[in-house]
């Protein structure tokens, strides 16, 4: 994964983040769990970053299973 | 020993169950969703992963909506106390455990709430028709017993939760003796808060426990008891509307939920046949063999593996006391925090002696018991 090409979901809760992982790794979409950008967001929790390609796919199978996340960024 | 109080907790708990709380506590040991270095990760992915155990066991499409708490008594005052609002009125039966009757009677005495408890008795089912009679215009929630600690019986969920829905009332289940041994499905039997200790018939450690919200059940319709540190929205001095953040604060008993993870993870598929198993060998063997002895409930409804008896002018305590000293056995007399279900099955004041069978019991146990038992009748006055 290049930098320019990176998404950053953001979340509410480190607990929608981990089940966003773990949603996505389960539909083999690529993610980690990164720190939440602090210019993004103030929260202190977990973000996913995944490659800007997948973003779309991936926020149709979160919304799919009813994880609730805040937005889409590009990663910094 | 001979370990007869499964009801209490289960004991011994499984070596997977203990491993895994030692592995946590050697080399995990991260508070989870307060950082995001590889150990906090790995704890809550852990907690995420037992949430989904559990939802899947119990009917539950959002694993967000288990609500992770000290124990069923924890996880009732949360249901009760956080629903009820000055007014309010509730419905329950006379088979309740304390961890629903009491936190009612004190919304009774504190805000102004009423409740009507509905006679029954154990191993007999509740008829919906007199819990809609019993509904007035302020009347917000049925909190029923599903097992009865005391004397081993189910009531059943289905009727009851389809009136509820129809009324608009919300269902709230006490699972504490059911839970990892009669099946419970919060979709199909229309509960919408079931609250389970994980210490019991889960067979995880103790200091485990949950709250289980239904998927239709709008979680605003409860408020949370504790607020606090939850690592979420902490610019915000009010604690975060969305699950399972807002009914958890604080570092959750990981070390223990590491166990319960191991726990919900074993093939526990024959539990339920082996414990009524037990409970029908021990009845057939101590009717035929100990004099005095009185049951109170007929086997074949008998499913969480507790049994109930009394022995003819001997008190609860001091056979327990007896079986303790002769045998080695541990059991549990008098009310077993059930005062209700004993006024209804007659055995108040005194109670009862309760044997509760677990997963490592085995028929010698009931033979030594059943022996034991016969020589106590058999003997002379106990203290």
């Amino acid at each position: 994964m290049t930098a320019d090409a990176l998404r950053v979901i953001l979340f509410f809760s480190s607990n929608h983040a981990i089940w966003a992982a773990r949603v996505l790794d389960r539909r083999g979409i690529a993610a980690r769990l990164v720190p939440t950008p602090r210019h993004l967001s103030s929260e202190c929790g977990h973000a996913v970053e995944l490659r800007a390609a997948d973003a779309a796919r991936a926020a149709e199978a979160l919304a799919a299973r009813g994880v609730p996340f805040d937005r889409v960024e590009e990663a910094p | 020993m001979i370990y007869f109080d499964h009801a209490a907790t289960s004991f011994p708990k499984p070596p997977e169950v203990v491993e895994a709380a030692r592995r946590f506590l050697e080399s995990g040991g991260a508070s989870p969703g307060r950082g995001s270095y590889p150990g906090a990760i790995d704890s809550g992915m852990l907690l995420c992963e037992i949430r989904e155990r559990l939802a899947a066991r119990f009917g539950l499409r959002d694993p967000m909506r288990v609500i992770f708490g000290l124990n069923a008594t924890d996880a009732l005052n949360l249901a009760i106390a956080g629903t009820l609002d000055p007014g309010d009125h509730a419905i329950t039966t006379a088979l309740e455990h304390n961890s629903v009757i009491r936190p009612l009677k004190e919304l009774e005495r504190r805000r102004g709430v009423s409740v009507t408890v509905l006679p029954v008795r154990p191993g007999e089912a509740l008829d919906p028709a007199d819990v809609a009679a019993a509904i007035a215009p302020r009347t917000r929630a049925l909190v029923v017993n599903h097992g009865s600690n005391s004397f081993g019986t189910v009531l059943p969920l289905r009727e009851l939760g389809a009136l509820c829905r129809a009324r608009g009332l919300t269902f709230i289940v006490d699972a504490a003796q059911t839970a990892g041994v009669v099946p419970v499905s919060i979709d199909e039997d229309g509960v919408d808060l079931l609250a389970f200790s994980g210490h019991k018939a889960l067979m995880g450690p103790m200091g485990t426990g949950a709250l289980l919200l239904a998927d239709s059940f709008d979680s605003a319709r409860l408020q949370p008891l504790r607020v606090g540190g939850t690592g979420s929205q902490s610019e915000r001095l009010l604690a975060p509307d969305f699950l399972p953040d807002r009914f958890e604060c604080g570092t959750p008993n990981m070390p223990g939920l590491a166990g319960l993870h191991a726990a919900l993870g074993l093939d526990t598929s024959g539990l339920a046949d082996h414990k009524r198993r037990l409970v029908r060998r021990f009845m057939d063997r101590a009717l035929a063999s100990v004099p005095g002895i009185a049951f109170y409930v007929p086997s074949d409804r008998l499913q969480t593996g507790a049994v109930s008896f009394n022995l003819a002018g001997r008190t609860p305590s001091a056979v327990a006391r007896a079986l303790s000293e002769r045998a080695d056995i541990a059991c549990r007399p008098g009310l077993q925090c059930s005062p209700l279900s004993h006024r209804s099955a007659g055995t108040f004041p005194q109670g009862t002696v309760r044997f509760s069978f677990g997963w490592r019991n085995t028929d010698a146990e009931i033979e030594t018991a059943v022996a034991a038992l016969a020589e106590v009748a058999r003997g002379g006055p106990t203290p």
